[in-house]
């Protein structure tokens, strides 16, 4: 069992580290701020590499794996978890395409996706149908060799910013009203009937193009099916255990962030003639924090090394999501505690990170969901 | 226009304690990094390569641990990588390594060899030089801006007040200020072709250098002792009666910092 | 009798202030030693700047005042250097450690494959060798080395080592024999250009000079650009001084600000809390003033004034440009 990362997964883990660093932390509060999408920051992630990171390299992508992008989307989310929650989402989504995609859909996308000049979405949830994702309604009917779409979807990211190029939603395109005939189907950003409601105003991830989409009689070519028709839902569940990694990654990333902002700030504080960190309630708090951390990341690691080596691992990366998250939203509340006063005051990062932790353990898969699958896994 | 770029390893000095990605705390001294400055001289080979056409050789003189830096570089944009190692090159000083990368550099083709402007460890801004005497070349050290024309290179060479403008033929040997370019990231496609580019390693007697020459047995200087800097504490508080102003810059003359 | 020379710099015959600093060392380590001092100076006005040395004990000067020492780079310089040293023998050179001086030095040092020890802090004899100690590992060592086996020691030296001392000595001047051939001569300077030197951006300032609540508003903190002007530096501010508006954000050191690591950092009229102490505790050298005895600033700066900032960072500013005359 060998632990190590290789040379280039090093490289690669420096390499985002370094951008973080120096082109995501000096604006992150700021975009934050203005709830507004840091395109800028996206543009270079698009020009280094990372954000088409997974996508074949015969369309111009970094062709690397799945441990690697948890590697990367984790540096990012130390320092701004909506750069790494996009990071991750993008490279899910568009995976679809590279699995599942005909020969014509790779040529016109994988190669905007791979040189990482476009961001594509993943449309799923709905109004009614969050957890219950069966519940959908959204539905796609072909007439004269088009599909006609209508329906809503709910809490998209990224559909809405410069860089948006495309969704992919998951529709009902026949059956009954016991077993749906659910596809996956592919629509470009402009396509007249596809509708970008306003952002939300959220309570955190505030610099995420976060926002309810709309088709009324959305009109795209047939040839936009994506994969099996029928299939659609199996197709999306594939990615989503890709998907629930990748929140992972995001969610050790956030953990970590809390995790040397509270050990610098306990290092510093003085309160009762020494610093923070020789009281022991405090060691206390950071060890276990740490120890969370590293058990997490493990749990990311193993379930993206798993997929990487072809065998199961949607157990795993559901154990990997809900740990993980669950440990950043805990990490993130004892963080202010240790900031005292001033971890609820904005100008101290930590107050950023702790309005960011708690969607962690709703979004992509709540932790109820993540369980009942587990269960499922283990067989009840 | 074929440029050889020689790069170090130092030391990481950050004088903060912090906790790497493996959640361990960074120990001052121990860990290896490329050196800073390098960036720089790794960018500006490339920008001019870029115009010039030619090929761009990273040269190190590391143990085993200095193929990092060179697999830096190569993601960077560099073609070649060279690596000179010996267990017997341990312990040595400026003049050294300025033998032993100019004996090395001898064996490579070149129009420019560049340098960093110092590195963050002890030896400041000497070895450039010396590679130039031992090599018989022009220098351009402190070099604010290069250009570089057909047989000729003109640099701007920082000065207190301003710069001066230098001219000379190559081959030359150029050293290059921080800040003389905005270094490049290694591309995600860089990090995989440094993996599959095969990096040239010679020892001592590939390049033709005597091993009682460098290393502890040739160092021409040896450390008599060292100290840590003492922790910060509270030093002399004096009343201004009028005289404080004077005071304060008795106090920094004698620190040896105005 | 040995020789322990130092290196000269000088524009049109005035001698540059550090190597009026070299000049003192060099005398205060001959008399030690029972050596005779010398400078070594080239280009245009070596011989006018030779002259000037006999007011800091210089008793001989070796000169060469031909252009070809001012117009091309380094490389004349550092060869007839090596060429004087290979004849007379000296038993230590001392070079300021300016870019002209290390570049000159080092090229010397390594057509005479001699030894060199660089960018160092203090100089003395032990023993009738000479041992250094120099700044490593980004400052938080201090080692203190000496060269091996050489007839030749070459040194060196910081900025402000030492003071320039004065006084008298009958200076004998002599002119270079040698010269250096065409091969010498490789790279030229075509122009000099002046700069103006725009504001250093706060975190490569070298001198800080930082206000907070004690300075009351926004006019005060001209005083402040006044002496960090004269310094060269760049002005900081605490984060009261900021809320208060007397300053815009980007000056702004702290744990909600900028982190800095300069040479010199003035605290005035800051009490030192944590909160700010986190962005400046790792500066070289922190002098305080304040008129709370208490301040908490107090406790960690290296030189502390219990005073009224508006009298004292005047007075300094106008002590700063005296010296730096």
């Amino acid at each position: 069992m060998d632990f190590d990362l290789t040379p280039e997964q090093q490289a690669l883990r420096q390499l985002a580290r370094d951008f973080a660093q120096k082109e995501i932390a000096p604006v992150a509060a700021e975009y934050d701020e203005r709830e507004e999408f840091p395109l800028p920051v996206f543009r270079k992630l698009g020009e280094v590499g990372i954000l088409g990171m997974v996508f074949p390299p015969e369309y111009g992508g970094g062709g690397s794996d799945l441990l690697s992008l948890a590697i990367v989307t984790e540096e990012l989310s130390v320092v701004d978890v909506p750069v790494g929650v996009s990071e991750s989402v993008n490279g899910m989504v568009g995976s679809i395409i590279t699995f599942f995609g005909t020969q014509q859909q790779k040529e016109e996308w994988l190669r905007p996706l791979g040189k990482g000049r476009i961001l594509c979405s993943f449309g799923l949830t709905e109004p009614g149908a969050g957890s219950d994702s069966m519940a959908l309604s959204t539905r796609a009917d072909l007439e004269d060799g088009n599909w006609v779409i209508n329906g809503t979807k709910s809490f998209i990211t990224h559909a809405g910013t410069p860089m948006s190029g495309l969704i992919i939603i998951a529709a009902v395109t026949g059956g009954s009203k016991e077993r749906k005939e659910i596809s996956c189907i592919l629509v470009p950003n402009g396509t007249p009937g596809y509708n970008l409601a306003r952002p939300y105003r959220k309570v955190g991830w505030r610099s995420s193009d976060t926002r309810e989409i709309s088709f009324a009689d959305c009109t795209v070519p047939e040839s936009n099916l994506v994969g099996q028709r029928g299939k659609g839902f199996h197709q999306f569940m594939t990615v989503l255990d890709w998907g629930r990694i990748g929140i992972g990654a995001v969610a050790v990333g956030l953990a970590r962030g809390c995790l040397e902002l509270s050990l610098q700030h306990a290092q510093n504080r003085v309160q009762f003639g020494v610093t923070l960190c020789k009281h022991q309630a405090i060691q206390f708090k950071l060890a276990e924090m740490a120890t969370n951390v590293e058990a997490a990341r493990m749990m990311v690691h193993k379930a993206a090394y798993l997929q990487t080596v072809g065998r199961p691992f949607v157990k795993e990366s559901s154990m990997a999501k809900l740990f993980a998250s669950e440990v950043a939203v805990k990490t993130a509340e004892e963080g202010v505690q240790i900031h005292g006063g001033y971890g609820y005051i904005e100008e101290y990062p930590i107050a950023r990170l702790y309005r960011n932790s708690k969607i962690l353990t709703i979004g992509e898969g709540t932790s109820e969901v993540q369980k009942m699958v587990i269960a499922r896994q283990l067989g009840c | 226009m074929n440029i050889v770029v020689c790069i170090k390893q130092v030391p990481d000095t950050a004088a903060e304690k912090k906790l790497n990605a493996d959640l361990r705390l960074e120990r001052t001294g121990i860990e290896n990094i490329p050196n800073p400055f390098d960036e720089y001289a790794i960018e500006e080979a490339l920008k001019v390569k870029e115009a010039k056409g030619g090929t761009v050789t990273a040269l190190c003189m590391a143990p085993e641990t200095g193929k990092e830096a060179l697999r830096k570089a190569i993601a960077m944009g560099v073609e070649k990588a060279v690596l000179v190692t010996d267990p017997k090159l341990t312990g040595s000083d400026a003049w050294a390594t300025s033998y032993v990368l100019s004996q090395a550099i001898k064996k490579l083709e070149f129009d420019l060899v560049l340098f960093g402007m110092q590195s963050t460890d002890a030896t400041t801004g000497l070895v450039a030089s010396g590679v130039a005497e031992f090599l018989g070349l022009p220098q351009h050290t402190y070099t604010g801006k290069l250009d570089v024309g057909d047989g000729q290179v003109t640099s701007q060479r920082q000065t207190e007040g301003g710069y001066d403008v230098v001219n000379s033929s190559t081959p030359a040997v150029v050293a290059v200020v921080k800040g003389i370019n905005e270094p490049r990231y290694p591309s995600l496609k860089g990090i995989m072709q440094a993996k599959r580019t095969e990096i040239t390693v010679w020892s001592l007697s590939d390049i033709g250098v005597d091993p009682s020459e460098v290393g502890t047995a040739g160092a021409k200087e040896k450390v008599v002792s060292f100290s840590p800097r003492e922790p910060r504490k509270g030093g002399q508080v004096v009343q201004d009666e009028g005289d404080a102003a004077t005071k304060i810059a008795e106090f920094l003359t004698f620190k040896k910092v105005l | 009798m040995s020789e322990i020379w130092a290196f000269i710099e000088q524009d049109k015959g005035e001698p540059k202030k550090i190597s009026l600093e070299m000049a003192t060392l060099a005398k205060r380590l001959a008399d030690q030693s029972g050596a005779t001092a010398a400078a070594v100076i080239m280009g245009p006005g070596a011989k006018a700047a030779a002259e000037k040395l006999g007011g800091y004990g210089i008793a001989k000067a070796y000169a060469k005042d031909d252009s070809k020492y001012g117009d091309y780079v380094i490389t004349p310089q550092a060869h007839l250097l090596a060429n004087l040293i290979r004849e007379k023998k000296p038993s230590l050179v001392l070079v300021g450690s300016t870019t002209t001086g290390r570049d000159i030095a080092s090229r010397a040092a390594a057509k005479l494959k001699l030894g060199i020890l660089a960018n160092v802090v203090d100089v003395g004899m032990d023993g009738g060798k000479v041992r250094v100690v120099a700044p490593a590992f980004g400052g938080n060592i201090e080692v203190t080395s000496q060269l091996v086996n050489q007839e030749t020691e070459i040194v060196t030296v910081r900025p402000n080592a030492v003071m320039p001392a004065k006084t008298t000595a009958q200076i004998q001047v002599e002119e270079i024999a040698g010269d250096v051939g065409a091969e010498s001569l490789l790279a030229k300077i075509t122009e000099r250009m002046s700069q103006e030197t725009g504001a250093v951006p706060l975190e490569e300032a070298q001198f800080i000079i930082a206000g907070g609540r004690g300075l009351g508003g926004e006019d005060a903190f001209k005083m402040l650009f006044d002496l960090a002007s004269a310094l060269g530096g760049a002005v900081g501010a605490s984060r009261a001084a900021v809320d208060a508006g007397w300053i815009s954000y980007p000056h702004q050191v702290g744990q909600t600000g900028k982190t800095v690591k300069p040479v010199v950092y003035i605290a005035c009229g800051i009490s030192g809390a944590i909160q700010h102490k986190v962005g400046m505790q790792t500066s070289d050298v922190i002098v305080a003033i304040n008129k709370n005895a208490d301040a908490p600033i107090f406790q960690f700066a290296d030189f502390g004034v219990v005073g009224d900032l508006f009298q004292v960072v005047p007075k300094l500013t106008d002590e700063v440009k005296k010296i730096r005359k």
